[in-house]
């Protein structure tokens, strides 16, 4: 049977705020245990929660970027239940009167785009750390992390398949790093995501039961716990058994899921309106104002790079994931006065590759913008080929200087005399008579060899184009 | 509406609350006393009424995003029944 795949998820991103979301702790990540944790995050009696303002200002942000309503007035709540991390034996969040409603995000897949709904954002805090291992059998509990504020963005399921759930989540990482709502730091968890998946009969309406897969880490175990999970349903399915509505854990050393617990229902948490915490009124002019500070989001940027440089829809979402990268492209096209599409091909291609290798983000790349310009421009100004300028690139890469100095000190300027040019073809022809005679007889197949010949002849530095040029000149001579 | 022995057990549980089977039937009987008082309050016509969040008529007061609290955690972990390494210690909970 042909089964289709029903994903939605649900992202929280910790916004940078300097400060808690109800307290004036601070948020900074790696701190020692509890040095950042007042008495309002520990849920001491007689606090009182007093909202941050910032917390307030990215959500409306995240809405305006995503077009959604972002409510004119919103409520905080209390969600129940008993965790350790979890001093208050609740969490404050918002339930019936989310801060973003009903916005949308554009995803990518296979060159192909598509819209996911994202059914509501929220406000809420986070809570603590318990660490299990190491003390006597009791938990240890950290509570600076509780109180860091969150965005829970929860999507429509209007994902089909891993691939379009990554695209998603990508592209939403991508989004509030450009809006500086949140610093996307998966390692540390300031970003994570829980999946919600089903499957269903092709074509069949309703939904399938689902599971939820919680706490996944990295975009690669998304796609891989996704995967597993699907395979774990449709067997379950087809061998005539039923999905039970559960949570589930991934576990990357067995690349499986496993069952965490039953879902509870949501009113097994006991919501209700928080009495500690007036509702939320966004004024028209607060929102106004916010409108005017937001950057140029990804898929203005990316019309943009289309129009202004005349890149492909692939080369211009790939050069806008972050801003930073879309940054570096820009510089290097100014400094270095040549054609966008040589910048792309570059970047994408064999900086690309370099970072990849060596695990690092364009900003930490050795290569500056400027550095890959002053080689492009010498490409451009064709005073080297683009095959001479790969090891020049590497050795830039490598610390062992500037192009211009590494072209003077190697001898790779390239040959662009033509007397020079065609003293070699007339070598290569000459030394390769039987050659000569079978391409006249028709075998033109032959002109790449030749071309190759003078080429290796040069060592590269003759000029590609000029060869062509003056190698058809001598063979219909 | 009233109330089943089985409800008012999982209520229990869900506050963490430990009931001795002798009070069960008085808890039900209370609680089941309180739905009856809602029962009787969701004959009112509300349609023309806004719902309210909060009994006051007020609306949220912002504070700036400024870090005023300084490290307490020695003072805090006066009260603590158990601590280690800046660590709170719980019975352990894992799931």
């Amino acid at each position: 049977m042909a089964w289709e795949v029903v994903i939605g998820l649900e992202i929280h991103a910790q916004l940078a705020t300097q400060s808690k979301i109800f307290s004036g702790a601070a948020t900074a990540y790696g701190a020692p245990p509890n040095t950042q944790a007042c008495a309002v995050d520990l849920g001491l009696p007689g606090v009182l929660p007093v909202l941050n303002e910032a917390a307030v200002k990215m959500a409306c942000k995240f809405g305006l970027a995503v077009g959604a309503t972002v409510a004119t007035r919103s409520v905080f709540a209390r969600k129940n239940y008993f965790y350790p991390d979890l001093p208050k034996g609740y969490q404050i969040s918002q339930y019936e009167w989310p801060i973003v409603q009903t916005g949308q995000l554009k995803i990518e897949v296979d060159g192909r785009e598509k819209i996911v709904g994202i059914t509501r954002a929220h406000l809420e805090e986070d809570a603590g750390k318990s660490l299990h291992e190491d003390f006597h059998g009791l938990s240890g509990i950290d509570l600076n992390r509780a109180g860091t504020p969150l965005l829970e963005i929860v999507s429509e399921p209007d994902m089909r398949s891993p691939k379009e759930a990554i695209a998603y989540m990508k592209k939403l990482h991508s989004l509030v790093r450009y809006l500086e709502i949140c610093d996307g730091n998966m390692q540390e968890g300031s970003f994570r995501c829980d999946a919600n998946v089903s499957i269903r009969p092709l074509g069949q309406q309703q939904l399938g039961t689902r599971t939820e897969l919680k706490n996944l880490n990295s975009f690669r175990f998304v796609e891989r716990a996704l995967n597993v999970e699907i395979e774990r349903q449709i067997e379950l399915l087809e061998s005539g058994g039923t999905v039970k509505q559960e949570t589930r854990l991934y576990d990357a050393d067995k690349n499986e899921t496993r069952s965490m617990r039953a879902k509870e229902e949501a009113n097994d948490y006991r919501y209700f309106p928080d009495p500690d915490l007036l509702p939320l009124i966004i004024e028209p002019t607060f929102l106004e104002q916010i409108q005017t500070e937001l950057p140029e989001l990804p898929d203005q940027k990316k019309q943009r790079f289309m129009q202004e440089y005349g890149l492909s829809l692939y080369d211009a979402s790939v050069l806008t994931t972050s801003r930073e990268l879309a940054h570096y492209f820009e510089e290097t096209v100014q400094w270095s006065e040549s054609e966008a599409k040589l910048c792309a091909n570059w970047i994408m291609g064999d900086l690309a590759a370099f970072l990849n290798k060596g695990n690092l983000e364009i900003e930490k790349s050795p290569v500056s913008a400027k550095q890959l310009a002053g080689l492009l421009r010498r490409i451009s100004d064709n005073t080297i080929s683009g095959k001479i300028a790969k090891p020049l690139f590497e050795a830039i890469w490598n610390g062992e200087g500037e192009a211009d100095a590494l072209i003077e000190k190697r001898g790779l300027t390239q040959v662009t005399d033509n007397e020079a040019i065609e003293k070699i073809i007339s070598e290569i022809l000459a030394q390769n008579p039987e050659q000569l005679q079978e391409y006249r007889s028709g075998k033109e197949k032959l002109f790449g060899f030749f071309v190759g010949q003078v080429m290796k002849a040069s060592k590269g530095k003759a000029n590609p184009n000029q060869v062509n040029e003056l190698l058809k000149k001598q063979l219909t001579q | 509406m009233s109330l089943q022995k089985a409800e008012v057990e999982k209520i229990a549980h869900l506050a963490r609350i430990s009931l001795s089977e002798a009070d069960i039937p008085l808890y039900t009987h209370h609680l089941s006393n309180i739905l009856a008082f809602v029962e009787q309050m969701n004959q009112i016509d509300t349609a023309s009424l806004t719902p309210m969040a909060h009994p006051l008529d007020a609306t949220a007061r912002l504070r700036p995003d400024i870090v005023s609290e300084t490290n307490q955690r020695d003072h805090f972990q006066t009260i603590a029944p158990q601590v280690e390494a800046g660590l709170y210690l719980v019975p352990k909970v894992i799931e």
